[in-house]
């Protein structure tokens, strides 16, 4: 059998924190209220989305105390953690590009001949720059009129309406468009998160001794950019873009690849 | 050879990453600019002007949940919790997705005494301040959401039928609704009982249109900035002496109009082209 164990601890922690959200509203539970624009943890710690308050900053609006102190609090948490170890750990529509890719595995849509490659995985960064533009020059925060993350997280907690469209079509569009088409290139949500993460401790480290060059680990990580010292050196993974999903721990079978806290000393 | 290659492929590549750059960003805020256009909507108690709000709201929704498990939003018959008044905008509703509203004939705001849904606000889009009263405490009465507006032709109190329904439903009563009485002239013995909203005190609450007996509400909340004109700064009220502090230390002006010199007869019955 093969090993899953990070996959199932992400999706039990995915849909663990979906549902208190949920409950917050559904029970009154008041454990996390809220959604990523902002929220409470126990009704006192705030949290609150980097990339969000920046969005609204950038329109000239003086936000409340909370907000600034919670996104504080969440952009150093992920900095330790892993910047993007909110897309693989935490936001819901990990599980839609998941799911797509998966199918697209089992139909074999991976190959070369029907891979579209006319999007470059550095458009995310200037959609995530024009997003802080585009909010200060309309006045509004323009990556929040269109997010699916949560358009797909209040759908959970307050009813879909028509939202659900935009999943499905990032779903759609990771499965016969472009592969990890939204998480890997387009969402500026994840850039920012990989900025934040360029330093983080919490990293997958390779050990090149026990590597058999299977590239079984490849083929998984969605992000195989930041795998290039598979089977050449003993380094951790420092590439921002790394989700810390933890896929390539998982599909190894080889112990070459394993968490670790990542080290800064020069050897 | 080589190297001006590498520089006409240089300045492609520049020209459109710009090119490629603009476009998103004109439809971005073409897109963003359309969404944000939805006037007719009513926000929470103390939300701040609607342009400001949509930049303020941070899409949290957690007025909204406060809304729905205030401990009021309980049924007393099944004793479950019923639907809160405030909804989060879906695709779909037209409306700037993920920002709080209600809608008065579904349920109307019950212009709770605690106000739950304002404190919550962590971005600053409901402001508390706004809801202060003299002695500095939560008043619900002051807030603003809208104003109700009669429309008397369908209204059937206007046609001399008794109805008081948005009078008695009305949580301010006999203030922010009162009836004025009149002769009613085609029967000559009874009396008309008309509704009539007193703008300084309506909050906007909508328990009014949601009371209201007709097959579509005869009375009926608009945002304040709709239902309301505004007559400018150059009208001042002689007789109201608040109002004439106004132009306390206004210079007088004078103005002389030159008198004509015309004959009344070079423009009057002067044959006028249409």
């Amino acid at each position: 059998m093969k090993n899953i164990k990070y996959l199932l601890l992400r999706r039990a922690t995915q849909i663990g924190i979906l549902f208190l959200y949920f409950a917050a509203n559904a029970y009154g539970w008041n454990i996390l209220s809220g959604t990523f624009g902002t929220s409470f943890l126990f009704e006192t710690i705030p949290l609150a989305d980097p990339y969000t308050t920046i969005q609204v900053l950038a329109t000239g609006f003086i936000l409340g105390t909370d907000v600034l102190i919670g996104a504080l609090i969440i952009t150093f948490f992920y900095f330790v953690v892993g910047g993007r170890a909110f897309c693989s750990w935490v936001c819901p529509i990990n599980m839609v590009t998941d799911l797509a890719n998966w199918i697209r595995r089992k139909l074999n849509l991976d190959r070369e001949e029907v891979n579209y490659r006319f999007l470059k995985r550095r458009a995310r960064y200037w959609i995530m720059i024009l997003g802080i533009m585009v909010s200060a020059f309309i006045g509004v925060a323009a990556f929040e009129v269109l997010s699916p993350i949560t358009i797909m997280q209040r759908g959970i907690i307050f009813g879909f309406g028509m939202g659900g469209a935009v999943v499905l079509a990032i779903f759609l569009f990771d499965l016969f468009g472009v592969k990890n088409g939204w998480c890997g290139h387009l969402c500026p949500l994840g850039a920012a998160y990989s900025i934040i993460g360029t330093k983080s401790l919490i990293r997958v480290k390779h050990n090149h001794e026990n590597c058999t060059n299977c590239m079984d680990c490849k083929i998984i990580c969605p992000e195989n950019q930041v795998l290039p010292m598979i089977n050449k050196e003993s380094i951790s993974v420092t590439n921002g873009e790394c989700t810390n999903c933890g896929r390539c721990v998982d599909v190894c079978n080889d112990d070459a690849l394993e968490f670790s806290i990542r080290s800064f000393i020069k050897k | 050879m080589k190297h001006s290659d590498s520089r006409r492929n240089f300045m492609a590549t520049t020209a459109q990453s710009v090119g490629l750059t603009a476009l998103g960003g004109m439809l971005w805020s073409g897109y963003t600019d359309s969404v944000k256009a939805s006037p007719l909507v009513l926000r929470p108690p103390g939300a701040i002007q609607e342009a400001d709000f949509l930049t303020a709201c941070i899409k949290c929704g957690l007025c909204a949940e406060a809304c729905q498990n205030r401990d009021t939003n309980i049924d007393k018959e099944t004793g479950e919790a019923r639907e809160g008044t405030l909804k989060m905008a879906k695709g779909g509703d037209s409306l700037l997705i993920g920002t709080p509203y209600f809608v008065p004939t579904e349920v109307p705001c019950y212009m709770c005494e605690d106000i739950p849904c304002v404190p919550v606000c962590p971005s600053g889009a409901l402001d508390m301040k706004t809801l202060l009263n003299e002695k500095k405490e939560l008043d619900i009465n002051k807030s603003t959401m809208g104003l109700a507006v009669v429309h008397k032709e369908s209204c059937i109190a206007f046609w001399g039928i008794q109805c008081d329904a948005c009078y008695r439903a009305c949580p301010l009563l006999d203030v922010a609704i009162t009836l004025e009485y009149q002769k009613n002239d085609r029967t000559g013995k009874h009396a008309f009982l008309l509704p009539v909203v007193q703008d300084t005190a309506c909050t906007g609450c909508g328990l009014c249109e949601q009371a209201c007996v007709t097959e579509k509400p005869a009375i009926f909340v608009l945002p304040n900035n709709i239902a309301k004109g505004k007559a400018g700064n150059h009208y001042v009220k002689g007789w109201d002496s608040k109002d004439q502090e106004r132009v306390q230390s206004a210079k007088g002006l004078e103005t002389t109009t030159e008198l004509s010199k015309k004959d009344p007869n070079d423009y009057l019955n002067m044959e006028v082209d249409y």
